[in-house]
Formats: structure tokens, C-alpha cells, sequence
């Protein structure tokens, strides 16, 4: 089993769902971050004062899959939440140790999804 | 295009002048027995009414408040990421319109008529030559300066309303220069059929039709505009497959119902133009018919759907106040209650049904609301206008006269067909030249980023 977390761009994040409901990935955690990696971004500007992006607004999600889903999930998030500009973002796979449904009790593969 | 009608503006503007300076030079030169019949007539010409002047001071500082209201009301309807651009809008207009009010507007609206009645003379008071603080405007006990910016603030919530129909997708400068276009081409002349006094066939307001506080020259008026428009725009990204977010703020759509309301008792109660028996009318049927079309809105949620909503509520009441406005004056309380009723019946009908089967994307529902609850109050104003509110002539058609719904609805026909053809062909024109539409990465980042370079809401600190 493995964790896939992606942090995207805040408005690819419909077609990247949209993308994940194709491949059959439909369980998914989503949340606002504030990240920085290389880009500078869209600046913001107050009375004329200028503010480069230090942290700029993503979006990350957060996917829990078996072992023989995680190629198309990538696959998914990478071409939809791709825009060819910098600040497009990065998936990290982890190894996930176990999985329980909290209403049933199961566990692992089962629990996954 | 834009270029032509810069160089030509400022000759406009040279030979304004030049004109407007003429009577001036003429007096200058007469003998001094013209400045004693100038002054006879001044001691007959009437002193302002304090009472009235109070009132109406507070009047248009209520409908001023309107504007930031229904910036509100949009601005909590919308997404996170274009709420600025909403409140930059319609700050905008209340910027723009003014000045352009002060310029040439009023003197459209309310000048001497010119073209056949069809406007009025841009020059009669241009730069607002010639208002007195002092003296009264023609038929009311107010000043004339004071009746300028009244009305003014009627002029600048018009285009504001139309903001709700372009909402999340209209590039910045074109709707700036749009709203310059549609206030002086569209609003102008048909506030001038309407209170004007325009004449011949455009004579709207002096064939008796009702428009107490502007049901026709704001919210018809801008209802079809904002129907036009929302086609000529297209849908937004996601609308089609039902992706757009709801409302990003409820409570502050609220705050700007709450505004709105609040303000509309300067809208109507001032429209009556004195501290009058009329005025009491005008602001006690708005309370009335408002509070009925809340009401409404709200049970009819309730057995639709299972449950009342925030949003249907405050969408009940600005219907009943907008189809309460062009009968306020003229109605009476049980009037106003059937008004508010069917304001929200016939606003509910195409918020929630035609505009879900026919597919337009009205972003904010000024046609459904602001339309045709004002076509709803215009005709309706045929049917409860009670003879004697402020009417010489019969009452309305449950007093046995037709004629008044004829006009009415004559005066509602003519707004349709000028301000819906008016508004298509200036915005094709801006299309052509500038372009109307954010560009699809703008719609997709938002506009406040792309237009404004600003964040609403911060999220760390």
C-alpha cells in the first residue's frame, strides 16, 4: 500500500479530480497549503508596495491506494494538474504501514478502497 | 475606435465650452435694467423647504449606501478568488459615474430635450452650469443641486447591477469602458423618457406612465442589459458541468441584503422628493412588500425543498424591493403585500426554473431578480395604483382604469427593446476592439490576482 501526496496548483484542482474519477481513484483528502518551492509567482501589490510571493496558495491531496493503483493515480494527477509552468508542483509516494476503517473495522487492502 | 472617439470627445468638449460661455458674455453686456427684472423674479422663485432638504439629504446619502451593499450581496455570492473584483466594480462605478454624472449626464437625463425628446441637450447643464444651491428644481421644493445628486446615485447603482450578470469573467477595462458607454447611451435616455420630461413619442413619463422610484430606468433597464450581456459573455469555465463553486461568503451577501434594504428606504422614501405623506407611503408599502416577498421566498424553499435557505431569503427580499419600486409611492399597504407576494413568485419561477432549463448564465440572477421582478412591479402598479397617491387621474386597473396598464406596460416595452438591443451592439463593439472576455488563465486563477493583483483573504497572517 502506499500514501500519495500531491501538491498542485490551486486551479488545476477540479480536473485533477475529475482525472482521478476516470482512473477509478475516488477516495481523496484535500486541503489548502501555503508552499514555496522555486517559482515566484503571481506578486501582490497594496497602495503600490509591491509583496513578491514568498508563500504562495496550493492545493495538496492526499491519496491512499493499493499497490496495483498507484501507477494510473500518478499517472492522473500528472497530466492533469500539469500546466508546463513553474509551480506546477510534485507527488511524493510513501509507504503506507497499515489502513483501518473506522465504521467497519477493517483493515489494509480491504480499507483502502 | 477607442482613438476616434477620444479626439472627437475633445473637440466635443472644446465646443461645449465655447457655447456654455456665451449667455455669460451676452449678460455682461446688458444695461442695468435687465438686473432688476432679474432680481424681481429671483424674490418670486422659491426658497427650499428645510424639511424636504433633510430628508432628502439623507435620502441620497441612503442610496449611496446601496452600492457598497450590493457590492456585498454579489461579493459573498461569488468565489473566493473574484470577490475583489466584484467590490472594485462597483466602487469603480460609484468613481466613474459620478464624474461622468457631473460632465454631461445629468444634462442628458434632465436637460432640454433634443433629438425629438429622445435625449437631453448634453450642454444645458453641462459641468452642472446653472444648478442652484438655492433655488428650487422645477415642481419640487428641493434645491436643484440637491435633485442632481439624488438622482446621481440612481445612476450609479444602474451599471452596478449589471455586474452580477459578467460576474468572475469580464476583463477590468472593458467593463469600464462598457459602463461609460451604456450609462450616457442607455440610462441616460431613458431616464429621460421616464422623469425627463422627454416629449413626442419618447414621452414615457409625460403619457403617465408610473415609475415612482425607477422599477423601469434602473431595474428593467439593467435586467435586460444583464440578460444580453450574460449571453453575449458565455457561460463561465465549469458552469455547464455544474462545477462552480457556491457562495464563498453568506454572511457577507447578507451584510449587503441588510445594506441594500436599509438603503432602499432612501430609494423609495426619497423618490417622493419631500418630507411628505408620500414619503411615509413610499418607505411603509417597501417595508411591507419586502418583508412579504422574504417571507415568501422563504416558505415557498420550505415545501420545495424540505428546508428555508439564507440565500433564498435575501434573494425574496431584494425582489420585493425591487418590485415594490415603481409603485411605492402609489400603492397602498394591501398593494404592496400582493406586490412583494408576486415579486417573489414571479422571481423564484425563472431563478429556479427557467434559467435551469434554458442554460444562460445569469452569475447572479439580475435578470431573474432585478428584471423581471421589475417587469412584475411595473405591470403591477397598473393593477394597485390608487387614485389620489400622487395621481390626479384614475388609479389602476382594480380601480377600472386599463389605460394606466397600457402605459405601463408600453413604458416597460420600449426599456426592453432600447436598453436589450442598446446593450448588445456596444458590447460587440468593445469585443470587436478590446475584447470582452478574461482571458481563460485569468478565469482560472481568478481576477482579483490577474486584474488586481490582490488577496482577498490571507490565510497565515
Amino acid at each position: 500500500m502506499k500514501y500519495i501526496i500531491a501538491v498542485i496548483q490551486p486551479d488545476r484542482l477540479n480536473d485533477t479530480l475529475d482525472a482521478l474519477e476516470k482512473a477509478q481513484v475516488h477516495l481523496v483528502t484535500v486541503t489548502n497549503v501555503l508552499g514555496r518551492g522555486r517559482q515566484k509567482g503571481l506578486s501582490e501589490v497594496y497602495r503600490g508596495h509591491k509583496e513578491h510571493g514568498t508563500l504562495l496558495r496550493k492545493v495538496k491531496l492526499e491519496i491512499a491506494v493499493n499497490e496495483d493503483y498507484v501507477k494510473r493515480t500518478i499517472e492522473a494527477i500528472s497530466t492533469a494538474a500539469h500546466t508546463g509552468s513553474i509551480g506546477d508542483g510534485k507527488i511524493f509516494v510513501l509507504d503506507l504501514q497499515q489502513v483501518i476503517r473506522i465504521r467497519t473495522g477493517e483493515t489494509d487492502t480491504v480499507a483502502i478502497g | 475606435m477607442v482613438a476616434w472617439l477620444k479626439r472627437s470627445a475633445g473637440l466635443v468638449l472644446l465646443v461645449a465650452m465655447v457655447i456654455g460661455m456665451m449667455p455669460t458674455i451676452a449678460l455682461g453686456q446688458e444695461a442695468s435694467g435687465v438686473q432688476e427684472v432679474i432680481a424681481e423674479v429671483a424674490a418670486e422663485v422659491e426658497a427650499p423647504n428645510a424639511a424636504d432638504t433633510a430628508w432628502m439629504l439623507v435620502s441620497a446619502a441612503l442610496v449611496c449606501l446601496m452600492t457598497p451593499g450590493l457590492a456585498f450581496f454579489y461579493g459573498g455570492l461569488v468565489r473566493r478568488k473574484n470577490v475583489l473584483s466584484i467590490l472594485m466594480q462597483c466602487f469603480m462605478c460609484m468613481g466613474l459615474v459620478t464624474v461622468l454624472w457631473m460632465v454631461v449626464g445629468f444634462s442628458l437625463a434632465f436637460g432640454e430635450n433634443t433629438l425629438g425628446g429622445f435625449i437631453g441637450s448634453p450642454l444645458t447643464y453641462f459641468m452642472l452650469k446653472g444648478l442652484s444651491f438655492t433655488e428650487v428644481w422645477s415642481g419640487l421644493t428641493i434645491s436643484q443641486q440637491l435633485f442632481m445628486i439624488f438622482q446621481c446615485m440612481f445612476a450609479i447603482i444602474t451599471p452596478a447591477l449589471i455586474i452580477g450578470a459578467f460576474a468572475e469573467r469580464m476583463k477590468f477595462s472593458a467593463f469600464t469602458l462598457f459602463t461609460t458607454i451604456w450609462l450616457l447611451v442607455i440610462y441616460c435616455p431613458v431616464a429621460h423618457w421616464v422623469w425627463g420630461g422627454a416629449e413626442g413619442i419618447f414621452a414615457l413619463g409625460g403619457d403617465g406612465a408610473l415609475d415612482f422610484a425607477g422599477g423601469t430606468v434602473i431595474h428593467i433597464n439593467a435586467g435586460i442589459a444583464a440578460l444580453v450581456a450574460c449571453l453575449v459573455l458565455g457561460k463561465r469555465l465549469g458552469f455547464a458541468e455544474g462545477k462552480i463553486s457556491p457562495p464563498h461568503n453568506l454572511p457577507i451577501a447578507v451584510l449587503g441584503a441588510a445594506l441594500l434594504w436599509f438603503g432602499w428606504f432612501g430609494f423609495n422614501g426619497g423618490s417622493a422628493g419631500a418630507a411628505s405623506d408620500q414619503a411615509v407611503r413610499a418607505l411603509v408599502v417597501t417595508h411591507i412588500a419586502t418583508a412579504a416577498a422574504a417571507l415568501a421566498w422563504a416558505v415557498i424553499e420550505w415545501i420545495r425543498n424540505g428546508k428555508p435557505t439564507v440565500l433564498g431569503i435575501i434573494t425574496g427580499a431584494v425582489a420585493g424591493l425591487v418590485g415594490i419600486t415603481p409603485g411605492a409611492g402609489f400603492v397602498d399597504p394591501i398593494g404592496a403585500l400582493l406586490i412583494g407576494l408576486g415579486a417573489t413568485i414571479v422571481a423564484y419561477f425563472f431563478v429556479a426554473v427557467v434559467k435551469h432549463k434554458l442554460g444562460y448564465d445569469d452569475s447572479l440572477d439580475v435578470f431573474g431578480v432585478h428584471g423581471m421582478a421589475g417587469i412584475w412591479g411595473a405591470i403591477a402598479t397598473g393593477i394597485f395604483a390608487v387614485k389620489g397617491y400622487g395621481i390626479e387621474e384614475a388609479g389602476g386597473l382594480l380601480e377600472g382604469n386599463v389605460a394606466q396598464l397600457v402605459i405601463q406596460l408600453k413604458a416597460v416595452v420600449y426599456t426592453l427593446i432600447y436598453s436589450g438591443i442598446g446593450t448588445f451592439v456596444i458590447l460587440k463593439l468593445i469585443d470587436v476592439t478590446m475584447g470582452l472576455r478574461s482571458s481563460e488563465r485569468s478565469e482560472r486563477i481568478g481576477l482579483d490576482l490577474t486584474d488586481h493583483s490582490e488577496n482577498a483573504y490571507t490565510i497565515l497572517e
